[in-house]
């Protein structure tokens, strides 16, 4: 193990951030490297626990509490505090297909459950982890590794966002023969436009992309399965399927005024800004911007906080982000106990820009919309808010309600709806396959992650419904075991 | 049927757990000779009167009046034969010319008949006559009904001596030669009836038949023996010597054969390694031969009686080897050798005997003091390490009166003319030929000298490095090193954390916590077969060695070849090659694969067969490939090869490699079975080995080297990839192989073996898992008792890891090995008990108080359990019609009652941890235990709010640490820790960085200075010992119960039957996988078993013996849920411990950090900045307790029960679950753990009685209570003088007590209480007495004067009519001082073994001691005036010894590893010494301290200080930082920070 007294020697190191201002100026990601020296001894700080709940990934309290994927964080620690970067780089593989991703836009449950933070701050995980694999990148030891034999199987993978790319990488190291459909123009699906590059460089992604291809995965883009490919030919033309399509489909806020100009879902603004960037470098101006208006986030998730990032870099006038929570404790409460994941108040990047532009936190918290209201042209221009406080209704479950006297009018030149996502589309491919859908809208499966449709397997978003790039390659880990051992008679190579 | 109205001869027959094979004896033995050869009845009643003296060694059952058994070897007595014969008108021959037999006969008047008839038989088919028979009278009237029921028809066969042959050409007979015919004759007749059809032949049994010994015995107590044989009362019986023994079994079944003596011998100790040395014996069979006895070889063999007693087999071959021609010394040195290799001064002679005898036989090991006699000589010797008292006495008038113990015959102190002891290794013998006592290094000598053993050695031994250079070793690529780790099944965390570590450190890895993994037959993963075997330990009926402290009588070398004949051994003998280490380096392999049988070979000649088989072929390819090779294996040795190399190198896409062990164990019981095991080494190259078990278990099942090559392999590869950093290869492998070594050398002394060449094939381990046909095919002989996998499995899990290499149809790319998560969770390692979530539920649960949090809790342990994790996971309740409701069942506060927690000591859990277990345990009426730090007596104070931090249970464990009067009479329970599950039959060690001041000042020792705890109690090394120290106990405070901890392993029901007579009130037993604050992970893992199998047994055992209703019985082990404690009832727990779970609920998360001193929860560490951390509550504890006792309630409900005692040991309300279909668990059968025993209804299944702790009958209740009432209520001085003799044990402690109870921890002033004594004292004189006691005794003393003296004063001088030198004669026993925490002691004359161990304070002067003194001493002051034995100083770190060096050969017997020798220089220091001498002078009236004292400046500079180098380096720096203005106790803690951080503290371990 590492050092045994490290936790105890050394503090975090916070995050190496470039200075607001000076990110605000580009698109770029915001995290220099660090120093090896100092990666090293933020390694040592890890206790190499006898149980490590970072590396347990269970569900407590409804939420993941340590990594989904089992990532094997003490083990490569040490490594990295040995110097051991290669050796290090094995074991992360081991567990993550795309440990670049997770190490830039992963929440961190793991940090959440880190046993240091039961008394202190937790070893800087998910930085260590990023520092492996770009590291090995830039060493050349990331090659692409084809299998050293063929099934001669068909898969076809819908979808190409974490779950897919995963499922698909798992299923051609099995030595099926993948293919790979995306209906956007490039691979990567939320990776790709979801995220905004200042968070995960697109670079990354289609480096990541390329070695795939390099390894026999076969990637067709511009291909919308159920419209410009038929579904049915899922079944027909390949020895299964599948898919990782996401829950794309955004919670709208139905309220006076929605229909009003410049009231958007956070996709449509962030998918166009990023396809735009990397068309034009915005010079097209096939984007949604933000400059110069008074921008209103709504929803306090990681996507509020890419819009909240996003508007600032077209030149905002104001920024407000809207959160209909109350805003969490600075400390654990004593009923959010370690190791479960930690609710406290935390400044994201978009809100630390915001308040390094404007002077505040943007969020608002425990507020709620009641209508937008526009100018003569039909361009919103302001909207009335209240505060509302949490009780329990009738039959018990918490709902807000409406503080009286507290309605208000904000200015809202720019409305960003990121209230999160309410399931799959249901009608084109899912419609056309007829696969069950459970009783939250998404894909029903098995335990083997086969839908109802024999042969024709679910992953990610679609399946389990919004959640964590770092679930979602889990899925498609998991559902590329189910699709080989429904290939391969009952029998899987596949961890 | 009622078995207790059936006439029951024997032991009952296997059944559920119990097995006779697993039954214990052990005693006291004496003998009485007089040296001139002149035969008197006087003799006989002597010794007769040794026995009754010797009485309180033996043992009785639940029936005072049945003992266990005693007996009487006389010389045969010819005058009162010949007149008793005169009556039925028979006239006997000459003395010689006839042989007598003692016969037991069957009860039944015809089967008697036709015993006698095959006897009669026999006798004219040797050519000898019947004179006759007589009917031994016999008296039963005291015996008990058990005793009775199965007693004998004992009749005495004369047998008139004819032609006996003249096999040597003699022209006459040899001497021995009717001698060798009558043994024949036996030999002959013992296998005809058994082998008859003779109804009651089991009564059938011969004590002896000679022309030279009779042997009268039964199943009596000492008492009985003389009234129950009216014969030897009868002034005709004659005898010029007496042997005598007094047993302690572990049973209470009857068994007359079973007591001693033997033929040839009484024992007292136990043989370790008996199974490897009847192994061996039947192998060796088939190479004997024997000029004397000719053809008449074979009607002797087998040579075992394998339904005999370890003492029983030692005696038949012992018999053996001195009928076939050597002098019984000769074949007891060849049985019992010294230890030789590291011995310093041994004689060139000698020491060539030893090497060359153990070219031929390997050492018969464990505790022993064997007395032996033929009859015309009469001797006796001690074990190696010295671990039984032998003390003897010469008199004036030539008689010499040796016995376990002083005092057994009253002898006036002016007719003695010298008072000694065996001593380890030696031997005592009396030759009534010479008429004299002939000295060990006499009669060594001589034997020694009988053939040019050393010339004999050097021409034929061969030495590893006289061996031909080998061919150069082909290195492995990375890809294939990977492929081969695949196959053989190696994880990540193989590599990680236990090759890489012990090729860097050359220490086995430790960890900390207990195991919560499934046993391997339960796992989801392939396991190796190594995992289906558990290490078994030394228990109670013998002790565990110390291998660090104690390396000299350790040995680790071996010899590889092939062995000659036993029984005329010649030079070529010894062709064998010799092995410093077991393990073989690859090159070292290739050395012995190139023997081809040429001269530059020596003439060795090896063969290499491939241990392959075709992997697709299954359980049935496997079963092929073993019988294929132990084919080959006959063919080679056929073909005269003498080494042969089980190789599994060449594995490929087809073959796997069949599991090493099951390859060597399949060999090995082939060669033993077919005979021709000796003519051949065994060498393993094998790539599966790699952790300390595995090699162990190759060792214990035959291999004779191995070669791990794989291991190697690893290691370069883990250097090439830079895993292993600043080392080369070789290093690297060096140390490696030291980590293994020492770890085997660790495994062996557990169980108290001190000889790797006997540990060779003593298969001490069992099988938890495995099927009985597999194990008999290929484990012979090994315990398996719930049934399991078998071959089949066994291929299938070679053929998993197998795939992994050679990937069957596509080969993934994945070039790593699998995680494994046996030590630490890995998601797709192993499951544990104890996860992320579990912790997180149980911690919620009891912070929060919701006992619905709780539930969860438990539901998801219980489920994880369930599938597949505990062997209780795979028990159902069986429902009862007839549910209780819930309210009818008794209250969770009398359930809590019987909760306890677990023993962890002050010192492995912080101050705030062990504190908050004793409140919470306080506060619900349960027991929190100290563990075996001691405990700081202002914990005995309340708490202004009520609560108590006083822990109810004091521990008493081997280090005794803090274990004062006072601590002990704090108790309410004082519980004896014989064994830890996580480390069972190990020792353990606080090393000096976490002796911080506040855990130095409870332990009585030195912040900053490391302590050991030894691995045995040193005065436990048998049963009797641990009923002495109950009884020591017990008398220290009479108000606590005293409990035995044990661990689960198989035969601990028969050891907890033992401690129910030694008068135990509880007994635990703790299952394998409890916790530890550091243990090898080898021990954490694979010693002991699970606690359904232990506390099973325990229950069935005592229920059998009727010893159930004297002895409550506790259970633990992992208990975490109220299903678990229900089971534990069912099985047969009354009461339940708990420690991994408080220590979660207190904060724990499983770091298993408690090694490192590093908890992040301020829970296992000591670490202030850490402790501070700690978010412990007693109330959380409290939740748990009642969340349990609730939970536990619920299913009492359930299943139809009231109270506890209703449920315990309903077994059948358990089932083993019907649905188990996993392909592995589905093959166990728990029927023997459910199996309840058929007994008299009467026989009790839980504690109803007392046990009688005979404290009535104690001197101190009889007469010093009294006597010293005015000191002890008014603090009047008191003075007496009284007579003393050996019965008189735990002299003066139950005063002390008193003392303590009443003034306190400071006692009362010196002196207050003055009581003399004559005579001989018992064991114990004096223990634990307080300040304000002096106890004087003018005589000698027995074992362990002086136990942990508390501030007393001991004074010992021999009698003033007394003429020998008081310097040369031993005046007090083995042990003295043990455990003393303050006091005095003067003693003058020699001491015994092991004077002062674990001394902490008290200040002794004494004039010789033997080996081991000041053995892990830690404080007080030790002055030697004259001579010490071997292995002073010992793993001593603290206090200081000053040894009178007169010889200047001091430095040679002290163990300098941890001390340094110097002059005595610093003045206070000087004046300290001197006084201590003229306080001796002047107490005891020594001349020794007398003329030291008068010269001086001359003795001086003899005086050598010895000083443990730890120890002044902190004293010296506490002295500077006191000289820096600090105070003692800031200097103190400054001194304890500047020695944590010191690179050179020394370490013990």
């Amino acid at each position: 193990m590492g050092k045994p007294t490290g936790f105890m020697e050394y503090q975090r190191e916070p995050s190496h951030l470039r200075r607001p201002e000076e990110r605000l100026q580009d698109w770029s990601e915001a995290h220099p490297p660090y120093a090896e020296e100092t990666l090293r001894t933020q390694a040592s700080r890890c206790m190499d626990c006898g149980v490590p709940y970072c590396h347990t990934g269970v569900m407590i309290a409804g939420m993941a509490s340590g990594c989904p994927i089992n990532n094997l964080i003490p083990e490569w620690n040490d490594l990295v505090y040995r110097g051991q970067w290669r050796e290090a780089l094995i074991r992360l593989h081991k567990t993550n297909n795309f440990p670049e991703f997770t190490g830039r836009v992963c929440p961190a449950p793991c940090e959440g459950s880190c046993t240091v933070g039961l008394d202190g701050q937790p070893v800087t995980i998910k930085n260590i982890e990023v520092s492996i694999i770009d590291r090995a990148f830039e060493e050349g030891w990331v090659k692409p590794q084809q299998p050293q034999a063929r099934t001669g199987k068909r898969v076809a993978v819908v979808g190409s966002g974490p779950a897919g790319l995963a499922c698909a990488a798992q299923l051609n190291k099995a030595g099926h023969a993948v293919t790979v459909f995306e209906r956007a123009d490039r691979v990567g699906g939320l990776l790709m436009y979801g995220i905004p590059n200042m968070k995960l460089d697109k670079g990354v992604v289609e480096r990541r992309v390329r070695l795939l291809a390099d390894e026999g995965v076969r990637f067709i883009t511009s291909a919308e399965v159920g419209r410009s490919f038929p579904a049915s030919r899922l079944v027909s033309d390949f020895d299964a399927a599948v898919l990782c399509g996401g829950a794309t489909q955004g919670r709208d806020l139905q309220v006076e005024g929605r229909t009003l100009q410049g009231i958007h879902l956070a996709m449509e603004f962030l998918a166009a800004n990023t396809k735009s960037l990397l068309d034009s470098k915005l010079a097209d101006g096939k984007y949604i911007s933000a400059k110069g208006k008074h921008v209103v986030v709504i929803g306090g998730g990681d996507t509020g906080t890419d819009c909240v990032g996003t508007s600032l870099r077209h030149g905002a006038k104001s920024v407000t982000q809207l959160e209909i929570m109350p805003r969490p404790p600075d400390q654990r409460a004593a009923s959010n106990p370690w190791p479960q994941w930690p609710k406290v108040y935390k400044m994201d990047y978009g809100q630390e820009e915001a308040a390094a532009l404007f002077g505040a936190d943007p969020r608002q918290y425990l507020v709620n919309t009641r209508r937008f209201v526009g100018d003569a042209a039909g361009q919103v221009k302001e909207m009335a808010i209240f505060e509302v406080e949490w009780g329990k209704d009738a039959q018990g479950r918490f709902v807000p309600k409406e503080k009286p006297g507290t309605e208000r009018v904000i200015p809202a030149d720019l409305v960003l709806l990121a209230l999160g996502f309410v399931g799959p589309e249901k009608g084109g491919m899912l419609s056309d396959l007829g696969v069950k859908l459970d009783e939250r809208g998404n894909v029903w499966t098995d335990d083997e992650k086969m839908t109802s449709v024999p042969g024709v397997f679910a992953a990610g978003d679609m399946a389990r419904g919004q959640s964590l790039v770092v679930w979602a390659i889990h899925e498609g880990r998991k559902a590329a075991r189910g699709v080989d051992k429904y290939l391969m008679y009952g029998e899987t190579v596949l961890p | 049927m009622d078995q207790g109205e059936m006439t029951q001869t024997g032991y009952p027959q296997k059944q559920g757990l119990y097995d006779p094979q697993n039954e214990k004896d052990s005693c006291g033995f004496g003998f009485v000779v007089d040296l001139q050869a002149r035969r008197s009845h006087a003799i006989v009643q002597k010794a007769i009167q040794v026995l009754v003296n010797l009485e309180h060694r033996g043992a009785a059952g639940s029936e005072k009046n049945s003992g266990d058994g005693a007996g009487l070897l006389l010389q045969v007595p010819h005058r009162f034969l010949e007149q008793e014969l005169a009556k039925q008108g028979i006239t006997l021959p000459e003395p010689g010319a006839y042989g007598l037999g003692m016969v037991f006969l069957p009860k039944d008047p015809q089967s008697r008949a036709a015993c006698e008839q095959r006897f009669e038989q026999v006798v004219r088919e040797e050519g000898q006559e019947v004179i006759g028979w007589r009917d031994v009278p016999t008296d039963n009237g005291s015996l008990g009904p058990t005793a009775k029921a199965s007693q004998p028809v004992i009749r005495q066969l004369f047998v008139r001596r004819a032609h006996v042959g003249d096999q040597l050409g003699l022209g006459k007979a040899d001497d021995l030669a009717f001698e060798r015919k009558l043994y024949v004759i036996r030999r002959l007749v013992e296998k005809a009836v058994s082998r008859s059809a003779i109804p009651g032949r089991d009564a059938f049994y011969v004590p002896s038949l000679s022309a030279r010994t009779v042997v009268y015995k039964g199943m009596l107590n000492a008492n009985q023996l003389a009234s129950f044989f009216p014969d030897l009362s009868d002034p005709a019986m004659e005898s010029a010597l007496g042997m005598v023994h007094s047993r302690f079994s572990t049973n209470t079944f009857p068994s007359w054969s079973r007591a001693h003596p033997y033929r040839f011998i009484s024992h007292n100790g136990e043989i370790n390694t008996l199974r490897g040395n009847i192994n061996w014996m039947h192998a060796r069979q088939s190479m004997m031969s024997s000029r004397l006895f000719g053809d008449d070889l074979k009607k002797v063999l087998t040579v075992v009686d394998t339904e005999g007693s370890d003492s029983a087999m030692f005696d038949n071959v012992l018999e053996l080897l001195a009928m076939s021609g050597r002098s019984l010394p000769h074949a007891m040195m060849m049985m019992v050798p010294e230890p030789w290799s590291r011995h310093e001064s041994m004689s060139p002679e000698k020491r060539a005997f030893y090497e060359f005898h153990s070219c031929i036989m390997e050492p018969w090991d464990g505790p022993a003091s064997i007395a032996f006699t033929d009859g015309r000589v009469i001797g006796a010797v001690l074990d190696r390490n010295g671990l039984r008292p032998s003390r003897y006495y010469v008199t004036k008038d030539d008689m010499v009166v040796m016995a376990s113990e002083v005092g057994v015959l009253d002898i006036p102190p002016e007719r003695v003319l010298k008072k000694g002891r065996l001593q380890p290794g030696r031997m005592f013998l009396v030759d009534l030929a010479e008429k004299r006592i002939v000295s060990d290094d006499e009669v060594k000598q001589k034997v020694a000298g009988e053939h040019p053993y050393r010339q004999w050695l050097d021409e034929n031994l061969v030495e590893l490095k006289e061996l031909p250079p080998p061919p150069s070793v082909i290195e492995p690529d990375h890809e294939t090193v990977l492929r081969r780790q695949e196959a053989f099944g190696y994880t990540a965390e193989d590599v990680r954390m236990l090759i890489a570590p012990m090729a860097s450190t050359g220490t086995e890895p430790i960890g900390s916590m207990g195991t919560d993994t499934p046993p391997a037959v339960l796992s989801q993963k392939p396991q190796l077969l190594y995992n289906y075997f558990q290490q078994l330990f030394a228990q109670v009926t013998n002790p565990p060695v110390d291998a660090i402290r104690e390396e000299l009588i350790m040995a680790v070398d071996t010899a590889i070849g092939p062995e000659g004949n036993l029984l005329e051994p010649g030079p070529e003998s010894a062709r064998q090659v010799g092995l410093p280490t077991p393990l073989l380096r690859n090159e070292e392999l290739e050395k012995f694969r190139q023997l081809d049988g040429t001269a530059a070979s020596h003439g060795f000649k090896s063969l290499t067969l491939p241990t392959l088989f075709k992997v697709r072929d299954g359980g049935a390819g496997l079963r092929k490939a073993l019988e294929d090779l132990r084919w080959k294996c006959s063919e080679a040795i056929a073909e005269g090869h003498n080494v042969i190399i089980l190789s599994d190198r060449g594995l490929d896409e087809e073959h796997a490699p069949i599991p090493a062990l099951l390859a060597v164990a399949a060999v090995q019981h082939h060669l033993l079975r077919e005979g021709s095991r000796t003519r051949v080494g065994l060498v393993l190259e094998t790539g599966e080995p790699r952790e300390v078990h595995q090699f162990a278990l190759l060792i214990g099942y035959g291999a004779s080297a191995v070669n791990p090559y794989l291991a190697f392999e690893t290691i370069h590869d883990q250097i090439r990839l830079g895993m292993i950093e600043g080392l080369d290869a070789e290093t690297a492998e060096k140390k490696y192989v030291k980590a293994i070594n020492k770890g085997i050398v660790k495994v062996c002394s557990k169980m108290g073996i001190s000889t790797i060449q006997s540990y060779h094939g003593a298969q001490v381990f069992e099988a938890v898992g495995l099927n009985q046909d597999f194990v008999d095919e290929y484990f012979t002989w090994t315990a398996t008792r719930i049934g399991g996998v078998g071959i089949d499995v066994v291929a299938k899990e070679v053929k998993l890891r197998h795939d992994r290499a050679y990937p069957p149809k596509r080969p993934i790319v994945h070039k790593q090995l699998g995680t494994g998560g046996q030590y630490q969770y890995r998601a797709d390692g192993e499951q544990h008990l104890f996860n992320a979530e579990t912790i997180h539920k149980l911690q919620f649960a009891c912070r929060s108080g919701s006992y619905e949090v709780f539930k969860e809790y438990t539901k998801l342990v219980n489920g994880i359990s369930t599938n597949l994790a505990t062997l209780r996971g795979l028990m159902d309740f069986v429902p009862t019609p007839k549910p209780v409701p819930l309210e009818e069942v008794e209250p969770v506060e009398a359930i809590m009652r019987r909760f306890k927690t677990g023993a962890m000591s002050y010192g492995s859990i912080s101050k705030e941890a062990h504190e908050t277990l004793a409140v919470a345990m306080n506060r619900i009426g349960g027991k929190s235990n100290t563990g075996e730090g001691g405990e700081d007596p202002a914990r005995y104070q309340l708490e202004p709010n009520g609560d108590s931090k006083n822990s109810a249970i004091k521990q008493v464990a081997s280090g005794r640490f803090g274990v004062t009067s006072d601590y002990l009479v704090h108790a309410k329970e004082l519980q004896i820790k014989m064994a830890q599950g996580a480390k069972p039959g190990e020792g353990g060690q606080l090393p000096g960085t976490k002796v911080y001041p506040w855990i130095a000042k409870t332990r009585h020792s030195t912040a900053g200075v490391g302590l050991i705890s030894p691995p045995p109690h040193h005065d436990i090394y048998s049963i009797e010992d641990l009923a002495q120290l109950i009884h020591d106990l017990k008398n220290a405070n009479h108000q606590a119960r005293i409990s035995v901890k044990l661990v689960a392993e198989v035969g601990v029901g028969t050891i907890a039957a033992g401690v129910a007579k030694a008068h135990a009130d509880v007994v635990l037993i703790s299952g394998y996988d409890g916790g530890t604050g550091a243990s090898p992970l080898t021990s954490i893992k694979h010693a002991g078993i699970p606690w359904e199998l232990g506390l099973a047994e325990t229950h069935q055992v005592l229920v059998l013996n009727n010893l159930r209703s004297r002895i409550a019985v506790e259970c633990d082990g992992q208990l975490k849920t109220g299903r678990d404690v229900v089971i534990a009832a069912l099985l047969g727990a009354e009461e339940f411990g708990f420690a991994t779970a408080p220590l979660v609920v207190m904060g724990c998360v499983m770091m298993r950090k408690c090694h490192l001193n590093t908890c992040p929860v301020g829970v296992a560490t000591q670490d202030p900045l850490l402790r501070k951390r700690f978010t412990g509550d007693p109330a959380h504890v409290v939740n748990f307790m009642r969340f349990l006792a609730q939970e536990v309630r619920e299913y009492m409900a359930e299943l139809g029960y009231r109270t506890i005692e209703e449920m315990v040991g309903r077994s059948e309300r358990l089932e083993m679950r019907r649905a188990v279909d996993h392909w592995k668990a589905r093959n166990l059968d728990f029927s023997k753990i459910l199996f309840k025993p058929t007994v008299p209804k009467h026989y009790g299944r839980t504690c109803q009685i007392p046990q009688d702790h005979g404290l009535d009958e104690a001197l101190d209740t009889t007469t010093l209570l009294e006597l010293c009432r005015p000191a002890l209520e008014d603090r009047k001085p008191v003075a007496a003088t009284l007579p003393i003799r050996n019965v008189n044990r735990v002299v003066g402690t139950m005063v002390g007590s008193e003392l303590t109870r009443r003034h306190g921890p400071g006692g009362l002033p010196e002196d207050t209480i003055r009581l003399t004594f004559q005579g001989s004292a018992g064991q114990s004189f004096g223990a634990f007495i307080p300040k304000g006691m002096t106890l004087t005794l003018e005589g000698d003393a027995n074992d362990y004067i002086g136990k942990g003296l508390s501030g007393g004063k001991l004074v010992v001088f021999p009698p003033k009519e007394s003429t020998f030198v008081a310097e040369q004669n031993v005046i007090v026993g083995n042990v003295a001082l043990y455990g003393a925490t303050s006091g005095e002691a003067f003693f003058r004359g020699v001491a015994g073994e092991r004077f002062a161990v674990r001394n902490s304070g008290a200040h002794a002067v004494v004039e010789a001691v033997g080996d081991h003194a000041c053995e892990y001493m830690t404080g007080g002051r030790v002055v030697v005036l004259g001579a010490t034995g071997r292995n002073f100083a010992a793993g001593m770190s603290g206090g200081i010894a000053f040894v009178v060096d007169e010889d200047g050969q001091f430095a040679k017997r002290c163990n300098r590893e941890l001390v340094s020798l110097s002059r005595v220089e610093d003045e206070a220091e000087l004046a300290l010494v001197k006084g201590l001498i003229s306080k001796h002078a002047l107490y005891t009236g020594s001349s020794r301290a007398r003329a030291i004292l008068d010269g001086w400046d001359e003795w001086l500079p003899r005086i050598v200080r010895v000083m443990p180098n730890d120890y002044r380096r902190v004293l010296e720096a506490q002295a500077r930082m006191r000289e820096k203005g600090l105070s003692p106790e800031e200097a103190e803690m400054a001194a304890f920070e500047m020695n944590t951080h010191d690179a050179m503290r020394v370490g013990g371990n």
